[in-house]
């Protein structure tokens, strides 16, 4: 099961896996059975293109059925990609992605749904619907494409990009403070939040992996380069003398440790949040234990908290991954429970029902 | 003592009280009982959008008006043969609908100066002599009540509120309701306390012995059955038959029902009744806002559910985008408006037909969209078919339109035979079909193909952006858009040859007027052209079901007639439709008063139009 997971075996037993009733597939399928015959049309260059491949080159791994995947975006750059996908995919509108998904999801069980959304789509016009996903744990796993800029609409600022942001629509600098959408996730009662980033194929697809073996909604951030309008927003975590330096890679049931040569750690303060201290300085049991099983979600909230615009440490990896009933199964045992205590429903009877007479 | 007992061909009662004065339960109850009995009824429940206004305030008057007769009737009634009011603020507030002579039956417990000033009465009306035209029968209901209860283990104030049940027995004698029905509601529903239960009953019962043994009332009145087709019958409201419309959707296409909806008034009930039938296989979802809902519809109606969203006017402002986005993607869905006055959030609880050009062209581009809409309330369950039934053969939203008064108006419905009901063909496409595209179109309809997720072989995208027409590919090409632009509305178009040409009702053959109405105005439209003919004239009448298309010989039938009147709760929606479509110049009657046309009024309306010949 998967190398970040918390609990994907517990699935497989109790026969809640997301993706026990989906139909698998014998065949053996590579990434070009999921490319279309499309021209992909993103700005060359764009963190868009590393991401579609990563996700097709991760596709064949769970082995279902390709007619049984389904791609539903919103509006934005990265909301083209179901088109780029050979599998079933539903362009929709700004910010309904997860609406529609859900409609999709909580009435095909048999099917494995995905949503591709941007940091405009799925935090400003459509956060409502994001909030009502995460908190209903429906069966989706939703990838939101974190550029934080409007691509599409060529380059206004995002509600993700920092204050003071200088764009075509805030020549004097934004003055709205951005959404940390690790924060908003876990706040929204998420079950499964993470972030990795679209240059590093390993990370994001073992993000994958555990995303999709989650029961319920799957939220995960994928930090996006737009080379056309915030080139380089995420450039201190890709670059190979800094990056390991600034990036906290979080590991379930690993000590928090990171820099470059291993020489930073993480410890709660007494007031909750987590401070950066030298491993040296501690004693190890002082260091903080990522734990991202834990249903109490204060601690994925504080490490949350610890990114800064300044990227002085940024944690990547699965902030939280707790197990609760999804929604589509709760309304599907409902169903099954009305059909099993009241017998399928016969029309006839339904419109006869209360008080009748009878004229001869 | 013996009563003198009087016949009559048909009553109408008003029940008026405080919004807790559970008056739209005795409204119910009474109407239950006359449709046991036999009688043809009509109901029009009026209550404020207040929960619970201020009590004994005019805002919170809550009045339910039955009109029950021995013969086929088609509207609640214009006007109260009897008004029972049970505080001043009731009297006040219906008083003007009143006409001389008629009976008013006021408990007189509520006429204390304090409510009296609460609604602006210097004087007692029951006191004084300005009452002197009506019947009045001043009643302390609540004091007898509340002594006929003084053997119970019960608090004073809950002997007070079974007044209504005092009330109800009371009305029941006088007309000579069955009972057997009230009793077995009130066990039922106070099966958990049974004292108040025993309260109710006997407090139900004390109404009905005051009426045979008190000198207040010395006539009691007779309505015989009215002559039905013969066949199994129920009273049944319009969001009820609606519900049960979108089951029998589901029964016979073999379709799930998926229904997203968020709770707004006037059509909470759908939903509330929906979510009750499970069993059926339904599944209804209460979403975050009328956004996601109609989303999570439309979602479901690509995986192959039969998607169903159910709202009023401002949610159908907000779902506009969604069913733009089934128009492009063209797939079934079946959007429900029960249309309330406007704009905004308006008169929440009262009617109005005002959405026909939202449901018509609320929407950005050229985005047809087939409009039908219900005439009575037992009809939204044939209409509710309808939809489902062009919502799937031709992959398109369809909006229904039916009003606050079908929703809360009921009426006796005779239960159709299931099996006689229309069958529908989701016809999905089927696997590894060589020929798939999903933009290619069945010849005759039109209808793309419906290839669901699941299907090997079929795998496709659908959105918003134009699409080639035939492949489905995204296309920016100018001649494809203004070709994709075309064949929708063909589409919708050539629904018109699918749909029952528009019957005209009029007996004579002679008649030079024609009333053309649509949706809940039937019944007083109907009320109307009886009276005119009663009066030895001749009108022809006509009602349309369809909006979008309309009936293919509708302009044959407008022209017709030398004048066409067009009577609509709205400033002449239908008339511009049809003086755009038909350059033919209607003539409308408009009136947007939260309630429904009076026949006495639209009487007037097409006798003023022929005498102006």
């Amino acid at each position: 099961m998967s190398e970040n997971g918390t609990n994907g075996d517990g699935h497989g037993l109790n026969g809640h896996g997301p993706l026990s009733l989906v139909p698998k597939t014998d065949a053996k399928q590579t990434l070009k059975d999921f490319k279309t015959d499309q021209e992909v049309r993103w700005c060359p260059g764009c963190g868009d293109y590393a991401i579609l491949a990563a996700v097709q080159s991760f596709l064949p791994e769970l082995g279902l059925r390709r007619e049984n995947i389904t791609f539903v975006s919103g509006i934005g750059c990265s909301s083209r990609f179901p088109y780029y996908m050979n599998t079933y995919g539903f362009h929709s509108i700004h910010g309904r992605a997860p609406a529609i998904a859900t409609g999709l999801a909580t009435s095909r069980p048999d099917l494995s749904v995905w949503v591709v959304t941007g940091d405009g789509d799925a935090l400003s016009i459509g956060g409502n619907h994001l909030i009502h996903a995460l908190r209903r744990n429906v069966n989706l796993k939703i990838l939101l494409f974190n550029n934080r800029i409007y691509g599409l609409t060529k380059g206004q600022y995002s509600p993700t990009s920092e204050i003071g942001k200088i764009t075509k629509s805030t020549p004097m600098g934004s003055l709205d403070a951005p959404f940390n959408p690790m924060s908003l996730a876990i706040g929204a009662e998420g079950t499964f939040v993470a972030r990795t980033i679209d240059s590093d194929r390993k990370h994001l697809q073992s993000v994958l992996r555990a995303a999709a073996q989650h029961r319920g909604t799957a939220l995960v951030e994928i930090y996006q380069n737009c080379n056309i309008f915030n080139d380089g927003a995420f450039d201190p975590l890709k670059d190979a003398d800094v990056r390991d330096d600034i990036t906290i890679r979080l590991e379930h049931g690993e000590p928090i440790v990171f820099g470059a040569e291993r020489e930073k750690a993480l410890r709660r303060t007494r007031a909750g949040s987590f401070e950066v201290v030298r491993v040296t300085d501690v004693d190890p049991s002082e260091i903080a234990v990522h734990d991202a099983a834990n249903p109490d979600p204060s601690q994925a909230f504080a490490l949350s908290r610890l990114d800064s615009p300044a990227f002085e440490h940024t944690p990547i990896g699965i902030f939280r991954d707790v197990d609760r009933p999804s929604y589509d199964e709760l309304m599907r045992e409902q169903v099954d429970e009305a059909v099993g205590t009241q017998g399928r429903g016969d029309l006839a009877a339904l419109l006869g029902s209360g008080d009748t007479w009878r004229i001869d | 003592m013996t009563k003198q007992v009087q016949q009559l061909d048909r009553v109408i009662i008003r029940f008026a009280g405080d919004s807790g004065d559970g008056m739209q339960l005795t409204g119910d109850r009474f109407t239950q009982e006359t449709a046991a009995f036999g009688n043809d009824l009509s109901t029009l429940p009026n209550f404020p959008a207040e929960i619970r206004a201020p009590a004994g305030t005019l805002p919170g008057v809550s009045s339910f008006q039955l009109h029950f007769a021995d013969h086929d009737i088609l509207t609640p009634g214009d006007a109260p043969n009897v008004l029972v009011a049970m505080n001043p603020a009731a009297l006040k507030a219906n008083l003007g609908d009143l006409p001389r002579g008629a009976d008013l039956i006021v408990n007189t417990d509520e006429f204390s100066k304090r409510n009296l000033a609460k609604v602006g009465y210097a004087a007692n009306p029951v006191e004084d002599d300005s009452l002197a035209e009506y019947r009045v029968h001043a009643l302390p209901l609540t004091s007898m009540t509340v002594t006929a209860l003084a053997d119970f283990d019960i608090s004073k104030k809950d002997a007070e509120r079974a007044k209504n049940m005092f009330a109800l027995g009371l009305l029941s004698w006088l007309y000579h309701r069955p009972t057997e029905g009230t009793l077995g509601f009130l066990e039922k529903k106070f099966a958990r306390k049974p004292e108040i239960m025993k309260a109710n009953i006997a407090a139900f019962q004390a109404g009905w012995a005051y009426g045979e043994t008190t000198e207040a009332f010395s006539v009691q009145y007779e309505i015989k059955p009215a002559e039905h087709e013969p066949g199994l019958y129920r009273n049944i409201t319009g969001n009820v038959a609606l519900a049960y419309g979108l089951v029998a959707a589901g029964e016979r296409s073999g379709l799930p029902i998926y229904l997203g909806s968020y709770p707004i008034t006037p059509a909470s009930d759908i939903l509330h009744e929906l979510s009750r039938h499970k069993k059926f296989g339904i599944r209804t979802f209460q979403a975050e806002d009328e956004i996601a809902a109609v989303g999570a519809a439309l979602g479901a109606s690509f995986g192959g559910a039969l998607g169903v969203t159910t709202t009023s006017g401002p949610g159908i402002a907000l779902k506009s985008e969604t069913i733009g986005l089934a128009v492009a993607t063209e797939l079934p869905l079946v959007v429900i408006d029960v249309q309330r006055a406007g704009p905004s959030t308006g008169l929440p609880t009262k009617t109005e037909q005002a959405d026909l050009l939202q449901a018509m062209y609320g929407r950005n581009g050229e985005a047809p969209v087939p409009v039908i809409a219900p005439r009575s309330p037992s009809d939204c369950f044939d209409a509710a078919l309808e939809a489902a039934r062009i919502a799937v053969k031709y992959r398109t939203p369809v909006i229904l339109l039916s009003d606050g008064y079908l929703a809360n108006g009921s009426e006796p419905w005779k239960l159709p035979d299931v099996d006689d009901l229309p069958v529908i063909e989701p016809a999905f496409a089927t696997a590894d079909d060589p020929g798939f595209q999903p933009f290619k179109r069945d010849p005759e309809t039109l209808a793309r193909p419906w290839a669901i997720p699941g299907t090997a072989g079929l795998e496709h995208r659908i959105g918003g952006l134009e699409k080639a027409d035939g492949s489905g590919n995204i296309s920016y090409d100018p001649a494809n858009h203004d070709t994709m632009v075309r064949l929708r509305q063909a589409k919708v178009d050539g629904i018109a040859n699918d749909v029952e040409p528009l019957a005209v009702d009029d007996p004579s053959g002679e008649a030079r007027v024609l009333v053309l109405g649509w949706g809940g105005t039937f019944g007083a439209i109907s009320a109307a052209v009886r009276r005119v003919r009663k009066e030895g004239r001749q009108v022809a009448q006509a009602h349309l079901r369809h909006l979008n298309p309309f009936p293919a010989n509708l302009a044959e039938v407008l022209r017709s007639y030398d004048k066409v009147i067009v009577p609509e709760i709205n400033l002449g929606q239908l008339a511009l439709l049809l003086r755009g479509r038909f350059l033919i110049d209607v003539i409308g009657y408009n009136q947007v008063r939260g309630l429904p046309f009076k026949a006495e009024e639209l009487q007037g309306v097409i006798q003023d139009v022929m005498d102006s010949e």
